[in-house]
């Protein structure tokens, strides 16, 4: 039996009306301020009694309960409060959800991002539930003068058997809330589950369908502003000079100014990417007026010199020195070819590699790159503030409030308790949105224009700000012997401005090679990056994968069970203590895609690739069928296989792997971010390609490992291995390998 | 400037600005029918899309001024309580990730299954080419176009 010690983050159980007097937990909210839509005819209380910060209840037993972390389509908005629902045992269909304050106190870890909001938030929301329950039944037990452990519960009501007597949770809710908070609590066992593991609907379904604001483009404050801002054309540009006379005179423009986001000294952290250092803020009434008089400014431009910046992260501080130059995207891959043909700086060696290749029956070597990638985000950015003397109010779509507020505070000088900051839902993330600049910048101008304000990126400034996927180059090495075993494996990865490897060293092959060897490299830049939607693996997993189809060929094995092997001998006999994967859960999802897919029974002119990879705590593989139609590509079917631990909410999240099978497919054919001296070639969706309806699979499958391990990460690692599945079913299909991505390019692969 | 008189969702509506200004900007910043997105500005996503008569157009490069006498139909205004079909379909395939480009797609479902209430799959995907979700719902979209159609 499950009893845990409620020492998590005790202040989560404090009552956040206990705490009104320290701050803006609960203060002024237009998310959570307006009423929530019940379910169809579910009455709101009259009195609510705030059990914990997680969770109150009405005295008619409807529950709200809080969901902690930012929404970005991940869907943890009805995910997060489905795990407090089932430890409290309520009904489902009597619980409303509100997006929580941001208020790392109370909820901790409040973050979209790493795929991790599931798994991080797994011990604490259940304790937040089972916490509540628990005093639920202590207010029973007094109220009717009976031991507490005789008090059951189920659905929202409280039962004591013995004596006959039931109340629903609404009844008890009152008492409850005066009850202490219990010492320990108990846990259900994974099979009384009643909530977890049975899809639930969006909560912000009927809301998203009719339109209702829930974004922050949609915020409106009365008096509000609007912003937009002016950057360089150009990475390795700065602002000279800006002549606003024609512009400012235009309708509806209240001022034109330029803007530091940050102070020149200021030591930044690892998510304060801003690119721009100086921006021109053009500040009016309406949107159309703004962006009429942003196209009216004559903006003189000019190179930037070489410069540092003091990086104060995680590691500690260093610098980082941002190159001067304009860059062009032939001359990156004329670099990276360079550095790639230099030693680099070993990661990890195993064996005697080098003897191992030069005694090999055949040596395999290929080398794959990929380009730097937007986001693209459907809502681009943009944040609402509202900056006085006393406060700094800010809403709008961030996935990592706690990486930029004490940033904010720096900037504005302004203590934190002075800062509220709302999470509204928002229009995708993909790691762009944990890079925040543009809520500084957002505050820096209602601070100077005294209102409030909204800024808005238009989609060009959106697309050509930077703060990309980088560009990545691997070459793989792999020796086979003479009964065609895989005896030395070496991989070497560099990129534009990071290597993709680091960690991901000891990840599988590793541990299954004898002899193995792993080097990085980078080059510098002034095209600022970010995390992108499995950072790092989005490209390693394709060009580790694609190598390994290769390999299992040379080899003359079937793909998945060159694979398997491999994973056997790393289960069986580990080479190295550092492996950074379990190998019986890897060989699990390849072999439940191998079963699901009806492996080894392709129909006539359908092309099967396989793919499979780790990342983000989770093990996923994809066999996926292309079919040609008319001289292109068209993925019909994708069969996917993933070991996330116990699932939450199955159809959101096979509706999640369904749209990184899609995002992948569409990186994989058509996405590319190029540079001609140092200016973005592409900045909206006539040049950036991205993929669309009849490019998208006829069908996918998603399926998941049972167990009762708990859940671990969801919407990053179905992504990374569907580009080595795309890479090896085009291979198929055309007879001819595919290391470049996008694979289709900018015009058709098949002549 | 300029004033307009406008039928929007049934409902009389004057507006008084640039005869320049898309009809997006008129609905969401004069209006506050937010409901229609800003996603690129040049016609190419499909966030926008509002119904002008009985046909889906772009919002975000239509000026106000070509709208004359025609009703237009925004997100707010295809059903009263998001009980359209299409809005029903997409709530049963629950549809939505991020939920940004969804009032855009539905919009120009509707439309299209006005005029087409039969469709073949490869008829739905041209109708929906325009419209950009980059979460990646497309088979959702697809199969929830199809439930639309067939109740």
């Amino acid at each position: 039996m499950a009893i845990i010690k409620t020492t998590y983050n005790r202040r989560s159980f404090l009552k956040t009306t206990a705490l009104a007097g320290g701050g803006m937990m609960i203060g002024f909210s237009w998310l959570t301020g307006c009423q929530p839509a019940p379910e169809a005819g579910l009455e709101i209380p009259k009195e609510w009694f705030e059990i914990n910060s997680f969770l109150k209840i009405g005295e008619n037993g409807v529950v709200t309960i809080m969901s902690p972390n930012p929404e970005f389509g991940q869907n943890v908005k009805t995910a997060m409060p489905m795990i407090v629902a089932e430890e409290l045992d309520v009904d489902w269909k009597n619980v409303i959800v509100e997006q929580a304050p941001f208020n790392t106190d109370l909820y901790t870890r409040q973050m979209a991002g790493g795929s991790q909001s599931i798994r991080q938030g797994w011990q604490g929301l259940r304790m937040a539930g089972a916490t509540a329950r628990q005093m639920l039944r202590e207010a029973a037990a007094q109220a009717w003068q009976v031991p507490v452990e005789e008090i059951s519960t189920e659905a929202g009501v409280l039962y004591h058997k013995n004596s006959d007597k039931s109340a629903g949770y609404g009844e008890m809710a009152a008492a409850a809330a005066n009850i202490p908070v219990p010492e320990e609590v108990q846990l259900k066992e994974v099979k009384d589950f009643k909530i977890i593991g049975k899809s639930r609907k969006n909560v912000d379904g009927l809301k998203i369908v009719t339109g209702q604001p829930l974004f922050g483009v949609d915020y409106s404050r009365d008096g509000m502003l609007i912003a937009m801002i002016a950057h360089p054309p150009a990475f390795g540009m700065k602002l000279k000079s800006v002549d606003d006379s024609a512009a400012r005179n235009m309708p509806g423009i209240k001022d034109i100014f330029t803007i530091k986001t940050y102070e020149d000294d200021y030591e930044r952290n690892a998510f304060d990417t801003n690119t721009f250092p100086e921006l021109v803020a053009i500040v009016g009434n309406t949107t159309w007026e703004v962006m009429n008089a942003k196209k009216a400014l004559r903006i003189e431009w000019e190179p930037f010199s070489d410069y540092s910046e003091t990086v104060n992260s995680w590691g500690g501080k260093q610098d980082v020195r941002i190159p001067a130059g304009l860059e062009s995207t032939t001359a990156h891959i004329t670099k990276m070819a360079e550095m790639a043909a230099k030693p680099g700086n070993v990661l990890r060696k195993d064996g005697d590699p080098e003897a191992a290749f030069k005694n090999a029956a055949k040596v395999i070597e290929r080398t794959y790159t990929a380009p730097f990638l937007a986001h693209n985000c459907m809502e681009p950015m943009n944040f609402f503030a509202h900056v006085t003397a006393d406060k700094a109010e800010l809403a709008g779509p961030l996935q990592a409030p706690e990486f930029i507020e004490q940033t904010l505070s720096a900037r504005l000088g302004m203590p934190l308790e002075k800062i509220d900051i709302q999470m509204t839902r928002m229009g995708g993330g993909f790691g762009r949105r944990a890079y925040s600049h543009h809520m500084v910048e957002a505050a820096v101008i209602s601070q100077k224009v005294n209102a409030p304000v909204k800024l808005l990126y238009t989609r060009e400034d959106d697309m050509t700000f930077g703060i990309y996927r980088p560009a990545y180059h691997a070459t793989y090495r792999a020796a086979l012997d003479a009964d065609n075993k895989l005896i030395a494996y070496h991989v070497k990865a560099g990129g534009i401005p990071e290597s993709p490897l680091g960690r991901a060293a000891n990840r599988f092959p590793a541990g299954a090679v004898d002899n193995y060897l792993a080097e990085e490299w980078a080059i510098a830049s002034n095209i600022t990056i970010g995390a992108f939607r499995a950072p790092r693996s989005n490209f390693l997993a394709g060009a580790e994968q694609s190598f390994l189809d290769e390999v299992a060929e040379a080899a003359g094995k079937d793909p998945i069970e060159f694979r398997l092997e491999l994973l056997e001998r790393a289960q069986n006999n580990p080479v190295g203590e550092t492996n950074d994967y379990e190998a019986a859960r890897y060989a699990g999802v390849l072999e439940l895609a191998r079963e699901k897919s009806g492996w080894g029974q392709e129909a006539p002119n359908v092309f099967r690739g396989v793919a499979a990879y780790f990342c983000h705590n989770s093990y996923v593989a994809h066999v996926l069928d292309l079919t040609i139609e008319n001289g292109a590509p068209r993925v019909e079917k994708v069969c996917c296989a993933i070991d996330c631990g116990i699932v939450i909410n199955p159809d959101a999240a096979a509706n999640m792997a369904e749209g990184a099978i899609v995002d992948g497919i569409g990186n994989a054919f058509f996405g590319a971010m190029t540079f001609k001296e140092g200016v973005p070639e592409k900045n909206n969706f006539d040049n950036y390609r991205m993929i669309r309806m009849s490019e998208a699979p006829r069908a996918i499958d998603v399926h998941f490992v049972q167990n009762d391990i708990d859940p671990t990460g969801m919407g990053e690692p179905p992504f990374p291995p569907i580009f080595g599945a795309v890479a090896n079913a085009l291979y198929k299909a055309t007879g001819k390998r595919s290391y470049n991505q996008p694979f289709l390019g900018e015009k058709p692969v098949l002549g | 400037m300029a004033i307009f008189n406008l039928n929007i969702n049934g409902k009389k509506q004057q507006v008084d600005v640039d005869p320049n200004t898309p009809i997006l900007w008129v609905l969401r910043d004069h209006l506050n029918l937010v409901g229609t997105k800003y996603g690129c500005g040049i016609a190419q996503c499909g966030a926008c899309t509002i119904h002008l008569g009985e046909v889906a157009m772009r919002s975000c490069m239509l000026p106000i001024s070509v709208v004359g006498n025609q009703p237009i139909t925004t997100i707010e205004g295809l059903s009263e309580n998001g009980d359209h079909p299409v809005q029903k379909a997409w709530l049963d395939h629950d549809v939505a990730q991020c939920g940004y480009c969804q009032t855009g797609q539905i919009m120009n479902a509707a439309a299209f299954l006005k005029a087409n209430p039969n469709p073949s799959d490869e008829e739905i995907e041209a109708a929906m080419n325009g419209n950009i979700c980059r979460c990646g719902t497309y088979t959702r979209i697809k199969a929830a176009i199809k439930t639309a159609a067939a109740g």
